[in-house]
């Protein structure tokens, strides 16, 4: 962001065109960026889509961000003892191909810009986890003063695991609600943040600052 | 003409169809035989179709340009042009695909087409790890081109014939007549250039999921993504039968259906073979497995050519 820009300017989204200002970005790179806002794609209707649903929740592929102490309970899925593949769940290293987005555990202020990309790069239909207290109202940090209190004003979140920290058994527990979810037609939060695009800009942009990338990561 | 050229399009249909779902079967059962042996339950066996159904159902895509979309489009291409002239069962109709004289040079074409096709792809996307893992692959590919071509051409000198179905005909009256019998270095040779065609550990450094994630396919999402494990089925079938066919005495029985499952024992006790290295060796970098290439394997099939010329 260049200094002279003040906040207003940065919470400003769109132009007149309905196009994203990108206004964080320096001028030689906002050719670089796309200025479209993300799209509500409405899923199929009846028999297909659940078919589709069915396949959805049969095949999650995380994309686990260790922000916190909540990334220790995620390892332990893999390994023989809780054996997450055999609920059709892996690990995915790019968020590209990744469907459920796990947070484990407090976001920084800092880590919430890298949660909010790797999030609007991950392609629809996405689910995400709250893991830990920290997620759900800030836990022992809950005053802290760069942590944030509540994933959901900043992300859509679908399942949260209370807990400090919760054992990996919940973590399936989550895993395995969360499909129950997504089969009853109720993992449509990727849609959600698409209409509520400058409501999740909005609370995004009140608490990053140097905000120096594109309004939208496709 | 009309009628043999549909009869033959049917044909290759059924071949194609037979080919695909039990490739995605074996690869799930393989899936689950590395789970137990670390002690997991592991996937379901029909896992790799709800990945493929998942992916395709994806709502959205992100294109980078034109290499970006004919990227998995060439990788596929390579796939089903490598099965395609591939004769999977001796002597049968449906499954002789577009077999004729010099299929063997054209099959060892297609094999490597699919990579540089992806290649292209992959670059495209403008992920710094896309070529990382290209360019990973590619010197492995050059590295264990060489034992698997020596191991070939060792083969074509013995039967005198660069077509596979001649090559499997010649092999026929029990297995003493196979070349795993009759010239096991060339099938030393390419058996182990095998392992690096396959990809598994210790030759699994191109999609190294940990330090490049996933390799080439990093940026490649929602139906390019379905795109490519369609194809790594497809590949991965048509891989196994050939070298059922060079090494392995083919699949031959006047019953097709016999015929098929001597074709899924032996392409699965093949395959088996791969998870077995697999899970018992860990990873070699690049440089070294193409040292290793370079090495034992090259030096075989130099043994099973010159062989073959005295």
């Amino acid at each position: 962001m260049s200094d002279n820009m003040n906040d207003m300017d940065q919470m400003q989204l769109f132009n007149d065109q309905g196009r994203l200002l990108n206004a964080g970005l320096p001028d030689e790179e906002k050719a670089l960026f796309c200025d479209a806002a993300p799209q509500v794609d409405a899923p199929y209707r009846g028999i297909w889509e659940k078919f589709l649903n069915w396949a959805r929740s049969e095949s999650l592929w995380i994309l686990g961000f260790g922000t916190g102490c909540g990334a220790i309970e995620l390892r332990p899925l893999m390994t023989s003892r809780y054996d997450m593949y055999q609920y059709g769940v892996q690990p995915r290293p790019t968020p590209r191909q990744a469907g459920l987005f796990i947070i484990g555990g407090y976001a920084s202020v800092k880590t919430m810009k890298r949660i909010v990309r790797s999030y609007e790069q991950m392609q629809g239909p996405k689910f995400v986890l709250g893991l830990g207290s920290c997620t759900v109202n800030g836990g022992m940090y809950w005053d802290s003063y760069n942590t944030i209190n509540r994933l959901d004003h900043y992300i859509p979140v679908d399942v949260y695991i209370a807990g400090c920290m919760p054992r990996p058994e919940a973590l399936l527990a989550g895993i395995n609600e969360l499909k129950k979810l997504i089969k009853d037609g109720k993992g449509e939060n990727a849609n959600k943040y698409a209409e509520n695009f400058e409501w999740y800009k909005g609370n995004q942009k009140k608490i990053i600052k140097d905000w120096n990338m594109p309004d939208y990561n496709w | 003409m009309l009628t043999s050229i549909l009869t033959k399009a049917l044909y290759t249909l059924i071949s194609f169809f037979v080919i695909l779902n039990y490739s995605l079967l074996l690869l799930g059962t393989m899936a689950r035989v590395r789970a137990k042996v670390q002690g997991r339950i592991g996937q379901p066996v029909w896992q790799p179709y709800i990945d493929i159904i998942k992916n395709n159902a994806r709502r959205s895509g992100v294109t980078h340009g034109i290499m970006f979309y004919l990227g998995p489009v060439f990788r596929l291409a390579g796939g089903l042009g490598t099965y395609f002239f591939i004769p999977v069962i001796f002597g049968s109709k449906i499954f002789a695909n577009f077999s004729f004289s010099g299929d063997v040079l054209l099959v060892m074409y297609f094999i490597f087409f699919g990579q540089l096709g992806m290649a292209l792809g992959a670059g495209e996307s403008g992920h710094p790890y896309s070529p990382i893992g290209v360019a990973r692959g590619l010197a492995q590919m050059t590295a264990f081109e060489l034992p698997f071509s020596l191991a070939v051409i060792a083969v074509a000198a013995q039967y005198g014939s660069f077509s596979i179905t001649e090559i499997v005909a010649a092999q026929q009256g029990g297995w003493q007549n196979w070349v795993a019998f009759t010239n096991p270095f060339a099938m030393a040779a390419g058996m182990l250039a095998f392992l690096g065609m396959s990809m598994n550990n210790p030759f699994s450094i191109v999609i190294a999921p940990q330090e490049i994630p996933i390799g080439p396919p990093t940026e490649m999402h929602s139906s390019f993504l379905g795109m490519l494990q369609t194809n790594r089925a497809i590949f991965n079938g048509a891989k196994m039968v050939l070298f059922m066919n060079l090494f392995f005495g083919g699949a031959a029985h006047p019953n097709i259906f016999i015929a098929l499952g001597i074709m899924i024992m032996k392409t699965f006790l093949i395959y088996l073979y791969v998870v077995f290295v697999g899970v018992s060796f860990p990873r070699f970098r690049t440089e070294q497995s193409i040292r290793f290439f370079l090495g034992v394997p090259t030096l075989l099939g130099l043994i099973a050519v010159i062989q073959q010329m005295i």
